[in-house]
């Protein structure tokens, strides 16, 4: 099977939905770049490249550049997708969606409830989150718990390129709004990643590694630091499960409580900033349906309750570690 | 153009029945029997009904929190609009949306919209859909002089020229946005901004139907050749306050007497119509008869209908979950 990057995964993901299903259309800020400029035609492809041979295959109808109006287009989007088209809108960066909130959660969230079940909108909103990028406080935030806790609208949190192209294909084809997070620090990780189409279902949790002393649950770029510390403890003869849920609505909770059933231990991680965030989500479910099965107390492992710093220094002290992960595993063992 | 018998007397219909089902609104409200927030449309009829009359099922509308004349001009049922606002199971939207959230897919009416200037944007995509599935379809955002202060609304008008969309932007301007006055909060003018825009734009007088009917005329014809998006200024005036409540304290002495009295666009019609020779007084009021007994019924129908089940609470969130 060819090793893909998760850029590649991505893109691939939207041309073979996009010859399938002549409605689906993308939109965003420089989607193909160029637009009524003199240079070339498909300039940019996305700020990194994702969206990169799109615009030439699918023209510019179907890939449509805007103008930078995150209202504007996120509710066009919303709309387009209320009346017939499956349109893929790009939020640059996740903190942009200060701008364009209104649509996603007063409109595309509700209509199906306010309008008594009788609206349907397939709208997918991919979008850029996390640190690392030395971009700091408003261009590496995660947010992706905003948005869980809204009903109406499904949150997928990709942590490699099989999955990325696999959920993709499944947020284009669903009939609910999708959140679609890419992490911008893992658009080069290479995977394996099969040519042909294929789905992953929502809500249905991912175990990357599997032991009985600890659960881990991380989402994301977290998946892979708590691999890394999962492998380490292994050696040092404590054996993880980690859980990846891959989707935060609707969220695998079965997975997590029989793993936590089992080990009696819970270590969560998450990129996302503490308070009502995901890890105090995963900790309360798991604290309200698991307590008795609890050996030690829950371990979050998170940033401190701050914006992201730019220093590299501050920031990689900022972000969660494999480091980090390892010593909360081992106070749940003290 | 001109508009036939049955045109004219379509249009007169329309603009009774919201007239009747606004003002009945107003007195149900009173009598504690309504829930929730309503605000009544009473007083800008020519608007809704001018603009709708130039569309077909092909069309869509987006409105605002004062939407219950647009649903009505669309085509939206009226017995399910008036169960929509009591509450009940058998509403538009199962008694879950209320007044602020009408809404008929099927009918092209897009919602009414809780939050103001959150339309424009929707319409643009609706728009979008119909310039990429080449239905000939065109799109029409209502909103209120409030919502033209929004970044939205602006946004909306730089995507639609940007995108050369099949859209119409229609500036209900009823002199107050809330409480406070259109002639303080709005900076420039509606159509000095339109043409900021590149965006073709005319006011019109909202007591005039035939005014307000033209310009759509020419505005959804622009938009059907692919001549991209319009707006209308309408100049209207409403009866009853902001909310259901409202005690208008903001407004002028004898201001609403003097608005129901010489400002009236049913009035207006009916003066032009009869004294043209077009229609006969005889047939306008056997529509204002017909026009109450629809609302009477409406509201008997709403009042003894069932609430919605409790097990309609968990529904209708997801497509699939």
């Amino acid at each position: 099977m060819a090793k893909k990057s998760f850029r590649q995964a991505i893109n691939e993901a939207l041309a073979q939905e996009m010859r399938r299903d002549p409605r689906v259309v993308l939109m965003g800020e420089d989607v193909a770049g160029g637009q009524g400029a003199p240079g070339e035609d498909d300039a940019w492809g996305g700020p990194l490249g994702v969206t990169k041979g799109l615009m030439p295959e699918f023209g510019r109808e179907r890939v449509l550049d805007t103008p930078i109006t995150e209202s504007g287009f996120v509710g066009a989007a919303i709309g387009a997708a209320a009346t017939g088209l499956r349109p893929v809108a790009e939020l640059m960066f996740v903190d942009f969606m200060g701008v364009c909130f209104d649509q996603i959660f007063n409109q595309a969230a509700k209509f199906r409830y306010m309008f008594g079940g009788k609206a349907v909108t397939p709208v997918v909103i991919r979008t850029m989150y996390g640190g690392g990028f030395r971009a700091a406080s408003q261009h590496s935030q995660c947010l992706y718990p905003l948005f869980t806790h809204i009903p109406g609208l499904k949150v997928v949190i990709p942590s490699s390129p099989y999955d990325a192209k696999g959920l993709l294909i499944q947020a284009i084809r669903d009939d609910d709004p999708v959140m679609f997070f890419e992490h911008k620090m893992m658009y080069d990780d290479m995977d394996e990643v099969p040519d042909e189409p294929y789905t992953i279902p929502f809500g249905e949790a991912n175990l990357t590694r599997e032991g009985d002393d600890v659960t881990v649950v991380a989402l994301g770029r977290m998946v892979k630091i708590a691999n890394e510390a999962a492998d380490a403890l292994r050696k040092q003869g404590v054996g993880c499960t980690v859980i990846d849920p891959r989707t935060t609505s609707p969220m695998d909770t079965d997975s997590i409580l029989e793993s936590v059933e089992e080990t009696g231990r819970l270590v969560v991680v998450d990129e996302a900033h503490p308070r009502c965030g995901m890890a105090a989500d995963v900790s309360a479910l798991v604290a309200q349906e698991a307590f008795r099965a609890l050996k030690a107390p829950i371990r979050m492992v998170t940033p401190p309750h701050t914006p992201v710093p730019f220093s590299p220094a501050l920031e990689d002290a900022y972000l969660p570690s494999a480091a980090r992960v390892i010593e909360a595993v081992r106070a749940t063992m003290a | 153009m001109q508009l036939n018998r049955e045109q004219l007397l379509a249009a007169y219909r329309m603009m009774r029945t919201i007239r009747e089902f606004e003002d009945r609104v107003h007195v149900e409200f009173s009598a504690g029997d309504i829930p929730g927030f309503v605000h009544l449309y009473a007083g800008e009829e020519a608007s809704a009904v001018g603009v709708c009359m130039n569309l077909d099922h092909r069309d869509k509308i987006a409105s605002t929190h004062r939407g219950h004349g647009h649903c009505i001009a669309k085509g939206v049922d009226v017995e399910g609009m008036m169960a929509e606002i009591f509450g009940r199971g058998s509403g538009t939207c199962g008694g879950k949306g209320g007044s602020m959230h009408i809404a008929d897919l099927e009918k092209g009416m897009m919602g009414a919209n809780g939050i103001v200037g959150g339309g424009p944007p929707l319409i643009c995509g609706a728009a979008l859909t119909a310039k990429t599935l080449k239905t000939g379809g065109v799109a029409v955002a209502f909103i209120g002089d409030g919502a033209s202060n929004q970044g939205t609304t602006m946004e909306s008008y730089n995507l639609a020229k940007a995108w050369m969309l099949p859209a119409i932007f229609v500036v209900e301007d009823n002199g107050y946005a809330e409480s406070t006055s259109s002639s303080w909060s709005v900076s420039g003018s509606q159509l000095g901004r339109a043409a900021g825009f590149g965006i073709p734009a005319v006011q019109v007088d909202g007591l005039d139907f035939f005014a307000i009917h033209e310009a759509a005329r020419e505005a959804v014809e622009r938009a059907r050749d692919g001549g991209g998006p319009s707006l209308i200024h309408a100049k209207l005036n409403r009866y009853h306050g902001h909310f259901e409540g409202d005690a208008q304290t903001y407004r002028g002495n004898g201001e609403i007497e003097r608005l129901r009295a010489e400002h009236d666009p049913l009035t207006h019609f009916r003066k032009r119509v009869t004294e043209a020779g077009l229609l006969e007084g005889g047939q306008l009021d056997a529509i204002d008869a017909a026009a109450k007994s629809e609302i009477d019924a409406a509201v008997a129908k709403a009042k003894s209908a069932a609430m919605p089940p409790l097990a309609e609470l968990l529904t209708d969130v997801y497509v699939r979950y």
